[in-house]
């Protein structure tokens, strides 16, 4: 069922696929093991001429153990779930690293904006560039992105960075990626924001640092005119 | 009995004040309301597996209506299905029967209960046909896109559906206040709180969650009303307001309602499980304290629906901890269920069955949820169709499973009849088939990262493989709608065709089966006595493999150890 994961082009996205790895490895072993044991129960104890059911109300700690010491188990992997989990979220949404590259992306019905802070690194000075539906990165560089929204929840969805962060009107909220393949993907919005919600598509174009460098350069100088 | 039968046809079957005949009313509501909210899954299916075509029954869907058709179909569900049938329902037709009353506490609120509720239905389904047309900004209702006119393009539609809801919770306000007053005062003598059915247990809990839970939510609603209708900024930041609080309100009360649905559905499960199992139920109070626990719990858990929701990151791992730590009550109650049937004479049924069936399928909407819970994870599952397939199979099972178990185990005690069990056996199957290749497809095309509401899935390439998955699970769902209609049939028919039942046709324990089938106007004959635990199927030692609650002991014949230890 994982081989449906899409491909993973970003510096932490190997994390996150290997936390549901992690999740789904310990689920199925509890889904198949509880089913098995329900589906024998079912087949054992079926009815039969003559035999009587057991009386068991579980009214003491050693027949309650049946149910709690799974329970135990089922706490104990619940504990390792969160501590394998929590320390990528806090990589992927607390510990932002030093940016190569500033951006601000705008939600807004129904189109995606890039503000690139261009050659001082400062966003809202005299050289930022935009950039509309398309948004260019270098590939292995660290892409910090303020993100925002000009009217209703957004959500910034890009399944090959597995990154997915709402936007939400008067928030800039901060976050980052580094994507580690060349090549051209797809931006999605992931919260509903009205009528052409479908339709709010942007593309990712991942390049080698020294062409998105030309590119930006250029960008940066045609619009300042 | 302190109220007489009525005798006018309008005060017998409609305006009534006897619980059971609300019961139907609300069920039967419930039901009509699940064949509207089934068509818009249905409409909604056929779209994304055809989209742009038009859709036999409908015409072709534009993008703002499939977001209603969207929107609709999980208000529809949640509000007019699922709440009116388990929690109101069943609520009204078992609380009272089983702790021995002859009504509710109070049968004039309870009328009124359920015709501000119809109310409610009518003002939703009016929603449809206003300028604009119905709501379309997801059953969540997220503001801005809620908020005003100009961002989603409804008017009157969202205003209609802000009335409904709130309608609709002062019904079940009502009816919950009704529901924990029976429960608790109502019982006959000899019925302490411990010897009270599961069912009863899991319902009051249940209205108690929502009475604690429901506030915040009409207050979230009264200020979105505010905010489009007069103006205020509550929720526009331009104003000083802030979007995420309507979130905050919305789950704090959202999170708790999934088990106000889910509490009566397994009370439902334990007092079928037993009866076909012939088997007292392993853990009573074990299984009572872990919803009681669960019941708290619920109450801390709303964020997990917020982790990318610009909630502060820090906020993540306390709820995401308080998540997948709410798993273990649950894990407690099914583990019991489970070892409840270790040593039963089962005996297969098709309410059995689809209790049976619920607890297989809830099991996998269950360990698919702490996938979600882990706030990493998260990050690539949230609002994605991974999410749609877990939620699915959770609220499946409760509000169809449950309900059909409890339908098929408690028609004799809503019309006199048993409902034909060969019809019954061919809608479980059908039931159940279609249900997974409804949404097993779901959970693969969420993992390719198939993102939640949106029309057409082809104009996305990395979507475009799982076309054939669509196709899958919209033929799922045209199953699942065929597969209701031997029930549909056998509900009605069996009214005036089914076989007559007599008073206990399961050879049960609990009161509702002391008196006639389909019971009085005042329930019973004469006052009951509970003489034990709500449970004692199979007592040690020899003779009948039931012991009713509300039977005498008859000196010899009774075990003291069977009383002491059911009580226990």
């Amino acid at each position: 069922m994982l081989d449906f994961l899409p491909e993973n082009i970003s510096s932490f996205g190997g994390e996150i696929d290997g936390v549901i790895t992690y999740i789904w490895r310990i689920i199925l072993a509890w889904l198949v093991a509880t089913e098995a044991v329900l589906v024998y129960l079912l087949v054992r104890y079926r009815r039969r001429e003559g035999r009587r059911a057991a009386w068991l109300p579980a009214t003491t700690w050693r027949a309650k153990a049946w149910i709690l010491v799974p329970a135990v188990f089922v706490t104990i992997c619940d504990i390792g779930i969160e501590a394998r989990s929590a320390p990528v979220w806090d990589e992927v949404k607390l510990e932002l690293p030093e940016p190569d590259l500033l951006i601000r992306v705008t939600g807004r019905q129904f189109v995606w904006t890039f503000t690139y802070a261009g050659p001082d690194g400062e966003l809202d000075t005299a050289d930022d560039f935009e950039a509309i539906t398309d948004l260019y990165v270098p590939r292995d560089r660290v892409v910090r992105f303020q993100l925002e929204s000009a009217d209703v929840l957004h959500s910034f969805w890009v399944p090959v960075l597995r990154l997915k962060q709402d936007a939400v009107p008067g928030r800039s909220i901060p976050g980052w990626f580094e994507a580690t393949a060349d090549g051209r993907y797809e931006i999605a919005c992931a919260e509903l924001c009205g009528a052409s919600h479908t339709a709010m598509r942007g593309r990712l174009t991942v390049q080698p640092p020294e062409i998105f460098d030309a590119w930006s350069s250029t960008m940066a100088e045609q619009q300042s005119l | 009995m302190s109220h007489g039968e009525p005798e006018s046809f309008v005060r017998k079957y409609i305006f009534s004040v006897d619980h059971k005949v609300i019961a139907k009313q609300y069920m039967i509501t419930g039901l009509f309301m699940a064949l509207l909210g089934g068509f818009l899954a249905y409409a909604l299916r056929s779209q994304l597996a055809w989209p742009g075509d038009s859709i036999v029954g409908l015409g072709v869907i534009a993008p703002h209506a499939y977001n209603s058709v969207v929107t609709l179909h999980g208000t529809i569900m949640v509000f007019w299905v699922a709440m009116p049938i388990l929690v109101a329902g069943f609520g009204n037709l078992l609380v009272p029967l089983m702790v021995g009353a002859e009504d509710m506490a109070f049968p004039r609120l309870n009328m009124l209960s359920y015709w501000v509720f119809f109310l409610s239905t009518i003002v939703i389904i009016a929603s449809f046909f206003v300028p604009g047309g119905a709501a379309g900004g997801g059953w969540t209702a997220y503001p801005p896109l809620s908020g005003t006119v100009h961002a989603s393009g409804v008017n009157w539609g969202m205003n209609l559906w802000i009335l409904a809801v709130a309608l609709e919770f002062v019904a079940f306000l009502i009816g919950g206040i009704n529901i924990i007053t029976t429960g608790i005062n109502m019982r006959v003598p000899g019925m302490s709180m411990w010897d009270l059915p599961l069912f009863v247990w899991e319902e009051l809990i249940a209205s108690i969650v929502f009475l604690l839970a429901v506030g915040p939510l009409i207050a979230g609603a009264v200020m979105l009303l505010l905010d489009r209708s007069f103006g205020t900024g509550f929720y526009a930041p331009s104003a000083g307001g802030d979007p995420l609080l309507f979130q905050h309100l919305f789950w704090f009360f959202g999170h708790p309602e999934v088990y106000v649905l889910l509490l009566p559905a397994l009370g439902i499960m334990g007092e079928v499980l037993c009866a076909f199992s012939r088997k007292t139920i392993f853990g009573y109070r074990t299984i009572v304290w872990s919803v009681i626990s669960a019941g708290l719990l619920s109450f801390v858990v709303w964020a997990h629906h917020q982790f990318v929701s610009g909630l502060d990151p820090r906020l993540a791992f306390p709820f995401s901890v308080t998540t997948i730590l709410i798993s273990v009550p649950f894990a407690v109650h099914l583990f019991a269920f489970i070892a409840t049937l270790y040593k039963a004479s089962i005996r297969f049924t098709v309410a059995m069955a689809f209790t049976l069936a619920m607890i297989a399928l809830f099991m996998i909407g269950g360990v698919t949820g702490v996938i979600n819970g882990s706030a990493a994870a998260d990050i690539f599952i949230h609002d994605t169709y991974f999410v749609v397939a877990h939620f699915h199979y959770t609220l499946v099972p409760i509000v169809f499973f449950a309900t059909f178990s409890g339908i098929y185990f408690w028609y004799p005690k809503l019309f006199g009849r048993l409902m034909n069990e060969g019809l019954g056996w061919v809608h479980f199957a059908g039931t159940f088939f279609f249900f997974n290749l409804t949404f097993i497809p779901q959970f693969a095309l969420g993992l390719m990262g198939h993102h939640r509401r949106i029309a057409n899935p082809q104009i996305f390439e990395f979507l475009r493989d799982g076309q054939g998955l669509q196709v899958l699970s919209t033929i799922g769902v045209i199953g699942l709608l065929a597969a209701q209609v031997p029930f549909v049939y056998n509900f009605f028919a069996s009214m005036v065709r089914g076989k007559p039942a007599g008073r206990n046709p399961w050879e049960a324990t609990t009161l509702e089966w002391a008196t006639a089938s389909p019971p009085p106007h005042g329930n019973f004959d004469e006052p009951q006595t509970a003489y034990r635990g709500p449970y004692v199927y199979s007592p040690p030692g020899e003779g009948p493999d039931w012991i009713p609650q509300f039977e005498p002991p008859a000196e010899a014949l009774e075990p003291d150890t069977a009383i002491s230890e059911t009580a226990s």
